[in-house]
């Protein structure tokens, strides 16, 4: 099967102040593939992810070399609209983060921004990317709800729909299960297996076993170098890297 | 013995530790004592709804006082809110650490500045700015003593309370929040509008109520510049007569002229009560908002 | 992504955006620009009128009228009054926020209920303050006298000091308490040698801020302090401030004595930044004994 590649990360490098985060870091990502960035918590995975939608830039002291294509274009380019490169990407975060408003707010939000929108097709937009999520049956009858109350696994779910519904290319999770119970979990989980039909899936994890279960290549990201990367099957079970096989088998971590 | 010496210490501290929550009532029970020959002579709708102020006939209607220190009041917090709001914002969600460092000791100074200040520097600049510029401009003639030149200064005494109590609400929203509204492609002025503002909201009205109440108790910088005309002002750019005037410019001749202390005694008291109201509705919400982020 | 319809919608975001900024950038520079203007206005007005005879005379006959003297009498006035009720908020705060930070839970609710009474204290008005301070003079058969003063002014500077401090050791460590528990310490030992060294620059900080708001505020001072030419020599005597004589000369008539008040403000300003200059590098510098 032919692959694309959809993130061209070259000779990324990020400072915060003084202190090397990430070191020349270079990777393709492909097209309609689950990427899993693995590596042990504080080796730089989150800054990665970050830097692939310019989150990076608010934070004070913050400065970043190298370049990201997507699409074949520079996002750190001066030219770039950062809007436009964040709308093509949508985010799941360690602990949902649902904004201060209804249920049906927070999935219109994005197509709110984005576009003008009549209020019927807004509605169906709404519903279109509830029931993408799994949520459809659990909210539709109190979408007018604060979004707080619904329950944490309820909350991340909620969170996909919203990303989905601006309409990205991209699915970004950092470490998306993370304050999920079990059962939750698997349903992201599943979600984000049924998600690369359509989207390139790239998420961060520092759970051996999500990573198997999930990925269809892998890169091990430690203390701010790429040490490895390939696919998924490749890299499991044939390590060329001792530090992957250390980390793989549980020597460090 | 040493444990002795700490049992006597707790024993001490645990009694001064109430003064605090007593002193607030004491306070209000001692007003409400002195001013009590004047409510028990005078009805009450004489008191708080005449403006007949001449203490030598007997007459002791607070209107104008009230009026007065409703109008510095509101037009204080007019000016006040958009500048202190747009600061705050701009100092948690813009503005570099430099930036931020560099303000924060200029509004502490701010806070610190005695009103008596605020009040000279108002005498030199505020009142010929409202007398000579600003009224002519509306056609108006004035003295420059008014209700605005009262208003602008108690905006700048007011400007610390409002984005200092503003800018701790907005550092409890966790950054993720906006990480998620950014990561959908909003830009910063909708992450700001949609998620700081909106989940703030609470908190901002407790800051501005926080504002307001230290504008209707500020007396000396008022004072100084209001011009001080017991009448109802009909626009900005009247003189006005708020309440804390009021006490401040009579407590010489009160003792002198019958009921004149209790009626100056229940305008403190007056002030007190709207003052702790105003105080106890935004520390709620702000205990409220505080224990929601935690 | 960039048909015509869309790109304009992205115009219109960005120029909302714009507008903010400016509007944001306006209003910092109009609050700086505020305390600039404030400070340049009374250091230009009160410069011209400095003289030496102002900080170290008391005022002479006719002073008021525009003859000789100065105003040794409010500054020295100020600075007892000043003092007196700083030590008086410390006996007071001192015992109150350790009593809620060591004896009591930290989050207990003595100590909520402590800390949201002191925040209701620290909003009534001097004003009020002053009122209170009349009354209790009234009632203990005071006159207004540097006593009465310090009473008022005490009661102003409590709940300031009393959250300042609290801010500042409500961030002592749980281990450090109870490794000096472990050691054998008792509670009140712990408190005195442990909580009050580590935080000793912070409670500075705390008790110069209650200082500089004392030697500033007018209107707790008016009904108890009184006002009198003389320096005090008893507790007794009426004293003197710095923020009242500014007020009474800028009111008399005379442009000579309204110049006075000019450099008067200008001493309280310089001393106010004095006191928070120096509290400010306190809360910095002097950080020796302090475990992060």
């Amino acid at each position: 099967m032919e692959t694309r590649t959809h993130i061209s990360v070259q000779d990324l490098s990020v400072y915060f102040d003084e202190l090397r985060v990430l070191t020349d870091i270079s990777i393709d990502i492909p097209d309609h593939k689950i990427t899993v960035i693995i590596g042990p918590s504080g080796c730089g995975k989150t800054t990665l992810l970050k830097s692939l939608n310019r989150l990076l830039d608010p934070l004070d002291g913050v400065r970043v070399g190298g370049r990201v294509l997507v699409d074949g274009i520079d996002i750190y380019d001066p030219r770039t609209e950062v809007t436009e490169v964040r709308k093509k990407m949508g985010l799941l975060s360690q602990r949902p983060q649902v904004l201060p408003m209804s249920i049906y707010d927070n999935v219109a939000y994005g197509p709110r921004i984005h576009n003008h929108i009549d209020k019927k097709r807004l509605g169906e937009i709404v519903e279109h990317y509830l029931h993408m999520a799994g949520l459809w049956e659990e909210v539709k009858d109190r979408l007018g709800e604060p979004a707080s109350r619904l329950s944490v696994g309820q909350q991340q779910r909620l969170c996909l729909a919203r990303g989905l519904a601006v309409g990205p290319e991209i699915i970004l999770g950092d470490e998306p299960t993370s304050a999920l119970d079990p059962q939750s979990s698997q349903n992201v989980e599943r979600r984000l297996i049924e998600l690369k039909e359509e989207y390139t899936v790239i998420v961060v994890t520092h759970i051996l076993r999500q990573a198997k279960r999930i990925a269809d290549y892998i890169a091990f990201l430690y203390l701010g170098e790429l040490v490895e990367h390939g696919p998924a099957a490749e890299v499991f079970a044939n390590p060329k890297n001792p530090r992957t096989r250390a980390y793989l088998t549980g020597e460090i971590s | 013995m040493r444990i002795l010496k700490d049992r006597l210490a707790k024993r001490t501290m645990l009694v001064l530790t109430a003064v605090p929550t007593f002193l607030v009532l004491l306070i209000l029970i001692g007003l409400f004592i002195r001013a009590r020959p004047i409510l028990a002579q005078k009805p009450f709708f004489s008191l708080f709804f005449s403006s007949a102020w001449s203490p030598l006939k007997g007459d002791f209607g607070l209107l104008p006082f009230i009026m007065g220190t409703l109008w510095v009041t509101f037009v204080s917090l007019v000016l006040a809110v958009p500048i202190s709001l747009l600061t705050a914002v701009y100092l948690s969600e813009y503005a570099p650490l430099s930036v931020r460092e560099f303000t924060k000791p200029i509004i502490d100074l701010l806070a610190g500045l005695p009103s008596v200040i605020y009040g000279v520097w108002g005498v030199l600049l505020v009142v010929p700015l409202v007398g000579r510029v600003i009224a002519p401009l509306f056609g108006v003639t004035s003295s420059g003593y008014t209700i605005l030149a009262g208003g602008i200064v108690l905006a700048i005494m007011i400007f610390p309370t409002i984005i200092s109590v503003s800018l701790e609400v907005f550092s409890s929203i966790p950054y993720p929040m906006r990480e998620a509204s950014l990561s959908l492609g909003a830009t910063k002025w909708e992450t700001v509008h949609h998620v700081v503002l909106k989940k703030g909201l609470q908190g901002i009205i407790a800051a501005i109520v926080l504002g307001l109440s230290r504008a209707f108790g500020e007396t000396m910088a008022v004072l100084m510049v209001v011009g001080n005309i017991p009448r109802l002002p009909g626009s900005v750019f009247d003189g006005g007569y708020p309440l804390p005037a009021l006490i401040a410019n009579n407590y010489g001749e009160m003792m002198s002229v019958p009921l004149y202390d209790a009626a100056l005694m229940l305008a403190a008291a007056v002030l007190l009560l709207v003052v702790l109201f105003f105080n106890v509705l935004a520390r709620l919400i702000l205990v409220r908002v505080e224990r929601r982020a935690a | 992504m960039s048909h015509p319809s869309s790109l304009h919608w992205l115009r219109r975001r960005k120029l909302k955006e714009g507008i903010f900024r400016v509007l944001m950038a306006a209003s910092v520079l109009v609050v700086i620009g505020c305390l600039a203007l404030i400070m340049g206005t009374i250091i230009w007005k009160g410069l011209p009128a400095m003289n030496l005879s102002m900080i170290t005379q008391t005022p002479k006959g006719g002073y008021y009228l525009g003859r000789e003297g100065g105003i040794l009498n409010a500054i020295v006035g100020s600075l007892y009054l000043a003092s007196g009720a700083t030590v008086l908020a410390i006996l007071f705060s001192l015992p109150v926020v350790l009593y809620i930070n060591v004896y009591a839970q930290k989050r207990s609710r003595l100590a909520s209920l402590t800390r949201f009474s002191l925040d209701v204290l620290w909003g009534i008005p001097s004003i009020v303050y002053g009122a209170f301070g009349f009354i209790i003079m009234i009632f203990f058969g005071l006159r207004s006298s540097l006593l009465a003063g310090i009473l008022a002014v005490g009661l102003l500077e409590f709940p300031i000091m009393s959250r300042a401090a609290d801010e500042v050791i409500r961030m002592v460590p749980n281990e450090l308490l109870e490794a000096s528990y472990s050691l054998g310490a008792t509670r009140l030992e712990t408190a005195l040698k442990v909580v009050v060294r580590q935080c000793l620059p912070g409670l500075l900080t705390a008790v110069l801020i209650a200082f500089g708001r004392g030697i500033g505020d007018a209107a707790s001072v008016l009904f108890t302090a009184g006002f009198t030419d003389r320096i005090p020599t008893s507790l007794f005597q009426p004293a003197a401030t710095l923020p009242l004589a500014i007020f009474f000369q800028l009111g008399t008539p005379f442009p000579e004595v309204q110049q006075r008040a000019y450099a008067s403000a200008a001493i309280l300003t310089v001393l106010i930044l004095v006191i928070s200059l120096l509290a400010r590098g306190l809360g910095k510098r002097y950080t020796r004994h302090i475990i992060k």
